[in-house]
This record gives structure tokens, sequence and C-alpha cells, in this order.
């Protein structure tokens, strides 16, 4: 693992016709997409549509029944891939290390690629935890964090890889709207820094519509609109107005 | 079941490839070593010391009878060394370490922490298999030679305390020493390194391959520790018969 890819740049993603099924059941039904290098995707669509799946196929932990996925125009079973490219991924789950500390997680990837001496890896996991508010927190345990906090650590491991390609499954589903803001912050902050390319998925509607260059709704494993947040909001649409616009009215329970 | 063996053939030979990787990952296998010696070294101990006597307790007051009861050193010196601390110590340690092995590896399959391994394009077989093969494939065999001792003294002890047999402690080492060549050590040394690789390679393919919750978790190591210890009696009756072919 060089660092010779230091200068990177965000990475481009193509997916065409993927299908997936599970156990006879269709979870994606051909999904085209179209990611450009440097940009913020957002994918939206209610639970079970198939999101999570989705990601997984982009960062090859799942084999898709039909279509392929290319980065930069290469399939991504292609060999060496994956040492090609740097890409990370924050789980819906977190899906921390459990037995490793919390600074060890932040920098699990740079100290078993020996991309960095330790004390650059420990200054690198420091700031990456305060970036997430997290200051001070390596030694601890994941299972003596919050979800809130998990996620968040699992985030800051993303950050750490510095990846070129970064694949955020719901960041902001468990956090406090205040953590929340400052996610999405990050979220932009890095596509300046080091214009990395990001998907997002997410039901969270301001991250959506604050971060996004493009969204695309999923629903049922097909893709309904691709567009701009403006577009998206102009489609006509009824699942996706309903999906975008439903509100929690108490009125009409206390009525 | 084949297919279970040839993904183990291909687990064992992915790892082997690795080996030259071992330097790099020497922290985990100090870990795993420290906790194999750990969670065993008594039990190694007391398992032993009762082998050795309940071996002699058995044998001895035949040899009496018989006016052989000066045997009985080797006969306790061989076969402990030749088969029961090795396989013995093999069950023990697919029941201690093979189980924690597949219920560690499972558990991490089932949070998706092997698909966070793999998207940080860590290899869950460097970082996972090949530390735990590694140490297990040195604890084993260093356990059974502490094993054949203690065994060896448990035997003396009860040779020498029981008054059926009334073998002193010096008389009992004199005739092992006579009939137990280092060959015979070796053997069994060479075996618990098979059986070893088997706890093993079984141990994480089981929780590698491990799926649904908790209860697939269960299911693995159960799995896990029978398949080892069947893969073991079976295996030790075919390495016996090898080793016996090339003592000739
Ligand atoms: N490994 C699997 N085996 C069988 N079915 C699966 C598997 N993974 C996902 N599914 C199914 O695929 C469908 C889509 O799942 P997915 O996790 O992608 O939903 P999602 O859009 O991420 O939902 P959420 O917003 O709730 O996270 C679901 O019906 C789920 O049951
Ligand atoms: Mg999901």
């Amino acid at each position: 693992m060089s660092d010779t890819t230091s200068a990177r740049d965000g990475v481009s993603v193509q997916v065409r016709g993927l299908r997936k099924y599970f156990h006879g059941q269709a979870v994606l039904q051909g999904v085209d997409l179209d990611v450009s290098p440097g940009e913020i995707f957002v994918i939206m669509g209610p639970s079970g549509s198939g999101k999570t799946v989705l990601l997984k196929h982009i960062i090859g932990l799942e084999m898709p029944d039909a279509g392929a996925i290319s980065i930069d125009g290469q399939s991504i079973d292609g060999p060496g891939f994956m040492a090609k490219y740097r890409v990370a991924m924050v789980f819906q789950s977190g899906a921390l290390l459990n037995s490793l500390t919390v600074g060890e997680n932040v920098g699990l990837y740079l100290s078993e690629h020996r991309i960095k001496p330790e004390k650059e890896i420990a200054r690198i996991v420091a700031e990456k935890l305060e970036l997430v508010g997290l200051k001070g927190l390596e030694m601890r345990l994941p299972s003596e964090l919050s979800g809130g906090m998990k996620k968040r650590v699992a985030i800051a491991r993303a950050l750490a890889i510095e990846p070129q390609l970064i694949l955020y499954d719901e960041p902001t589903s468990e956090l406090d709207p205040l953590m929340a803001v400052t996610i999405a912050e990050e979220i932009l902050k890095l596509k300046q820094r080091i214009h990395v390319t990001s998907i997002v998925v997410s039901h969270d509607r301001d991250l959506a519509f604050g971060v996004a260059d493009r969204i695309a709704i999923i629903h049922e494993g097909k893709i309904l609109a691709v567009g701009s947040p403006e577009e998206i909001k102009a489609n006509p649409e009824p699942i996706i107005q309903q999906f975008l616009t439903v509100e929690f009215k108490k009125q009409k329970f206390i009525l | 079941m084949f297919q279970n063996i040839g993904e183990m053939m291909i687990l064992s030979w992915r790892t082997l490839l690795l080996l030259p990787q071992t330097f790099r990952q020497r922290r985990k296998v100090f870990d795993q070593l420290f906790e194999i010696g750990n969670t065993s070294l008594l039990m190694t101990c007391i398992l032993s010391l009762f082998i050795g006597g309940v071996i002699a307790l058995q044998s001895g007051p035949v040899l009496s009878e018989r006016g052989l009861s000066s045997y009985i050193g080797g006969l306790v010196g061989l076969s402990i060394c030749k088969e029961l601390a090795p396989v013995m110590m093999s069950v023990l340690i697919a029941g201690r370490i093979g189980s924690a092995m597949s219920a560690e590896i499972g558990s991490m399959r089932v949070y998706q922490e092997i698909d966070a391994l793999r998207t940080m394009n860590i290899d869950p077989i460097q970082y996972l298999v090949l530390p735990r093969l590694v140490a297990i494939s040195f604890a084993l065999p260093l356990l059974v030679i502490f094993s054949i001792l203690v065994g060896w003294l448990g035997g003396a002890i009860v040779s020498m305390i029981n008054h059926q047999i009334a073998v002193p402690f010096q008389a009992y080492f004199s005739n092992l020493r006579e009939m137990v060549e280092v060959n015979d050590v070796v053997n069994g040394l060479i075996k618990s390194l098979f059986f070893a690789v088997i706890i093993g390679v079984v141990s994480c393919h089981q929780g590698l391959k491990t799926i649904g919750g908790p209860r697939g978790i269960g299911r693995s190591v159960t799995k896990a520790v029978v398949n080892s210890i069947v893969m073991i009696l079976i295996l030790d009756y075919f390495l016996t018969a090898f080793l016996l072919y090339f003592d000739k």
C-alpha cells in the first residue's frame, strides 16, 4: 500500500442494470446510477427499499445477480481493485471492531496498512475524534459508547482513511439535531478539502437537501427519479411528494 | 460435508500463503498465545496429573499380579506421550480455544465487523485467521510437552503411594527412561501439531461462515468443537498408523 495516490481526487461511480435477489425475492430491480467525481449524491427512499444493499454492492460486499458496477470506468471486481482506490463505508450500525478501543478502530486502516508512523496515526486519530465531538475517548471500548457515539466513531474511522469515495449509510439517524448539522458540515468540508465523492443514504430530509448536489429517490429496488434538489422537489410523482412532504400532524389525532 | 472440507482446504492454503506475513501480525499472535496459556495451563496441569494417575491405578495392580510392576514407568510413560497427552490436550483445547475462536469470529461476522475489515481492504484471513492458527500451532505442542511431564509425574505419585503397586519414584523413572525414547515424544508432538491445525482451521472456518444472529453463533461454536474432536480422533488413527510405519 503506497501513498503515491495522495494527490487523489474523487472517483466516478457507474451502476448499470444492477439486480439482486434474496431468496428469490427481488431487492434491486435494475438500478442505474452515475455519480460524478467529487459529487455529493444522496439516495433517499423508504425503509426496506434496498438502499443498504445498493451501497454494499458499490463497495463490493455483495455480488450482483445481474448488472455491473464500475469506479472510474473500471469494473470493481477486477484484480487489485481495492488496493488501488481508497474507499470507505460508514455502516448503518457502525460496525466497529468490538475488541479494539475507539482509537484503534479509528486508526485501523492506517496502522494495518502501515501508511503512517505510529505517532502520526495517533495525531490523526485524535484529530478525527475531535471532529466528531469525541475528543479524548481513544481508550474507550465500543461497548461503552451510546449508539450515536458509535456512529460518530464510525464516521471518524471513515474520515481517517482519507478516501476517494465515501459511502454513508444513514449517517445522522441516531444523532441529535446539533450533531447532525456538524456531520452534514463535515460531509461538505470533506468534499471541498479532498474533493471526495460521497454517496449518502438518508431519510433525513434536512441533511439531504442541505448537502446534496443531486438526489436519487429509490423505491422498491428501482430508481424513481434523479436530479438536483430543486428538480426533486418539483417532481410531480405522488410517491416522491408524499415522501418529501409528509409531516406528523398532531391535530389529526386530537380531532 | 464435502463442500466444507473443500472450503477448509482453501482456507488452509490461503493461510499458508500468508505465513510470511506472520511477523507483521506478531502482536496478535502473542495476544493469542497469552490467551491460550492463560486459559489452559492450569487445566492442563490438573487433567494431566489425573490421567497419569489413573493409568497407573488401572494398570499397576494388573502388572504387579504378574510380577511385572517394574514396567509401570514405561507403560505409563509411553501411553501418555504417544497417545493420551496429544489427544486429551487437543480435545481440551478444541473445547476451550476452538470454541472461543469460532465464537469471536462468528460474532464479528454477524455484527458486520468482517464486512468493515473488507471495506478497509484488510484481509480477514490475514487479520483474524493467520494469528490464531500460528498461535495454536505453537501453543498446543508446548502444552503437550507440559502435559506429558505432569502426566508422568502423576503416574509416579500413584505408583508410589498405592500400596498394591508400591513402585518407588526412582524405579519408576529409570524404567520410564529405559523404555521411552525421544522419538516417542516427538511422535506425540507431531500428532499434536496436526491436531492444532485442525482445531484452528475448523474453528475459524465455522466462525467465518456464521450466519444469523446469536443463535447462528451458538451453532457455529457447537459445530466447531464437535467437528474438531471428531476429526482429531479419526486422524489420530491414521497418523498413528503412519508414524508406526516410520518407526520401523
Ligand atoms: N442478506 C440479506 N438476506 C436476505 N434479505 C436481505 C438481506 N439484506 C437485505 N435484505 C432484504 O432486502 C431488502 C432491502 O434491504 P435494505 O437493508 O437495503 O433496506 P434499506 O433501504 O437500507 O432500509 P432501511 O432504511 O430500513 O435501512 C429488505 O427487504 C431486506 O429484507
Ligand atoms: Mg439500510
